[in-house]
């Protein structure tokens, strides 16, 4: 029994705005919860006296000064943009109320 | 059944940084759009963003003026949806590691200390801004606000009233003012509040369901919003129906509040630690360099303004309300004038011109020592009162030293006991009517011979001259 159903499978699916067909999420319900029982192995270990990794490079402090630089011309800006209009972007009208 | 409103706020400040938070694009707000965007903050697949360090100092010096603890150990993550106000499908925030924590903040309502928690201070990223006027079926994006330095400010629900929530905000606009960090525009976005708030039974301990009110542009906006929703969610109960968790937006226009959102429907944003940043650690000796640096804050500047100089608690409000207006104060008794004359110079004549010519009391003509010579010359009897009001407006426009408007003008005061004398005896001479009307027990016909005198030396008499001259006069003969 896997412990990913279906459903979670097509919640998942719609928080990455992807459309599955059948196939895919029947697969997808195996795979997914595959992984999940390999996280259950690896919770076996016993990590009582490791420190948890909070980054993937051992570094801190790393920034830039406030300071102004160059920004891109306004022909590079648009240069891979699917539509645009004068200074704007163009993106198909958004119609709900979702921004965060 | 009685109710009580439980608010908590959150609070979107734009922080001053010269550049944006990732990258060098400069932060400007009236720019033509999309001019100051990058591979960064477009958000192009390979772009590397890099932390501002100012923008980090300027956060840690909010976090401390607010009590905060500062995280000796802080990291950025992802905050994942789908909108277009960026376009990495994530913005770059903080999940469990905020920067500043567990806080407090005190402030005055009606002249009481109230005190409210700061749950949190954390780093974002501000997004880019929609605009719908574009043609049918389409939206434009200007990315110049993606990747604006901002710090997101969540507070304990502490707050019992649309009123006192008015105050927090005033205040806590007032230290960021006071810290520097933030020109606090609200027209132009650069701070947003935005408030969550439920209702419970009086005595009850548990919350009540609450509600996140979005859209408000103004800080009277956020007392209305919540005065309207404490009536609606009281109403809704009464009549037994069940709240639900939901965003709300506040309608302006129409004074109420329209559902957005509600929990179930909401993001799932699936945080997840930024790997293109490396990890914040402020060590003691940056946080103590930093909190070094910090301006004497509002409370504490208002209550060593009435302790030394001897100044009304409304007095000293007023002086302290911008850190600049109680510079100018402060310099001003510096150069010689009493606090409370000083007082009252700068927050009546002096405020007045200031509003009428929208400047701002940092970049006027009148230099607070010009401001201490022109009482000085009232002091010492040079000018009448009555003269340094008609100086003051040509000393705002020219910047002049008060005493060379005065000479230039001949508005020197006229003490001289003679002189006066000549001319009030004419003027008793042309108006027997009021003398005989004086003398017969009409004692209010002396403030018309008054009245005269001024008149007839331009404002230039020495007022207390006169009424010893009159009373003189008009008793001998």
């Amino acid at each position: 029994m896997s412990k990913i159903t279906t459903e979670d499978v097509e919640y998942v699916a719609g928080l990455a705005q992807l459309i599955l067909d059948d196939d895919s999420k029947e697969r997808l319900v195996h795979e997914m919860g595959d992984i999940l029982n390999y996280m259950d192995a690896l919770n076996e270990l016993d990590t009582e006296d490791i420190e948890p990794m909070m980054h993937v490079l051992d570094l801190a402090n790393v920034y830039r000064e406030d300071e102004v630089k160059k920004s891109l011309s306004k022909e590079d800006v648009f240069k891979n943009a699917p539509k645009s209009e004068g200074d704007y972007f163009l993106v198909p009208r958004i119609l709900d109320n979702t921004e965060s | 059944m009685e109710y009580e409103v439980v608010i908590g706020m959150e609070i979107h400040v734009e922080i001053d940084t010269k550049s944006k938070v990732f990258c060098g694009c400069k932060n400007e707000f009236h720019a033509p759009a999309n001019s100051h965007v990058c591979p960064v903050c477009l958000g192009m697949p390979g772009a590397l963003p890099v932390m501002n360090r100012e923008m980090v100092n300027k956060s840690v010096a909010v976090g401390l003026a607010l009590n905060c603890e500062i995280s000796r150990w802080s990291k950025m993550d992802r905050k994942n949806y789908f909108y277009p106000d960026q376009s990495k499908n994530y913005q770059i925030s903080q999940f469990d590691l905020p920067l500043c924590h567990d806080g407090s903040c005190e402030f005055e309502v009606n002249g009481e200390i109230n005190k409210i928690g700061i749950t949190r201070a954390h780093l974002e990223e501000d997004t880019a801004r929609n605009d719908h006027t574009q043609g049918i079926g389409e939206s434009g994006i200007d990315f110049n606000r993606c990747g604006v330095s901002l710090l997101e400010i969540v507070t304990e629900p502490d707050l019992r009233s649309a009123e006192q929530t008015y105050a927090f905000l005033n205040h806590l606009k007032q230290t960021l003012l006071y810290l520097g960090v933030s020109d606090c525009n609200m027209e132009e976005g650069s701070l947003r509040a935005e408030p969550n708030i439920s209702v419970r039974p009086v005595g009850q301990k548990e919350f009540g369901i609450k509600s996140e009110v979005k859209n408000v542009a103004s800080f009277s906006g956020v007392q209305k919003a919540i005065e309207y929703e404490f009536k609606r969610q009281v109403k809704a109960l009464k009549k037994g129906e069940t709240l639900i968790q939901e965003t709300r937006g506040w309608d302006a226009d129409q004074g109420i509040t329209v559902p957005q959102r509600t929990k179930e429907s909401a993001h799932d944003y699936r945080y997840f630690p930024e790997p293109d940043l490396i990890p914040i650690a402020v060590d003691e000796a940056w946080e103590q360099e930093i909190r070094e640096s910090l301006p004497e804050l509002p409370l504490a500047r208002k209550h060593r303004t009435t302790e030394q100089y001897s100044l009304s608690d409304y007095d000293a409000g007023v002086l302290t309300a911008s850190r600049e207006m109680a510079d100018y104060f402060e310099a001003c008794v510096a150069a010689g004038a009493p606090a409370k004359l000083a007082t009252n110079w700068i927050t009546g004549d002096l405020q007045a011109l200031i509003s009428d010519a929208k400047a701002d009391i940092t970049n006027i003509k009148i230099t607070p020592e010009q401001l201490a010579a022109m009482i000085g010359l009232i002091e010492d009897g040079t000018i009448s009162g009555k003269i340094a009001k008609d100086i003051l407006p040509d000393m705002f426009e020219s910047g002049k030293e008060p005493k060379v408007i005065v000479e230039e003008n001949g508005l020197v005061q006229i003490s001289d006991l003679s002189e006066l004398e000549g001319i009030i005896r004419e003027i008793l001479t042309q108006h027997p009517g009021p003398v005989e009307d004086f003398r017969s027990g009409k004692m209010q016909a002396k403030g018309f011979l008054v009245g005269q005198s001024m008149k007839a030396t331009k404002g230039k008499a020495n007022p207390k001259v006169v009424n010893q001259i009159l009373d003189q006069l008009l008793n001998e003969e």
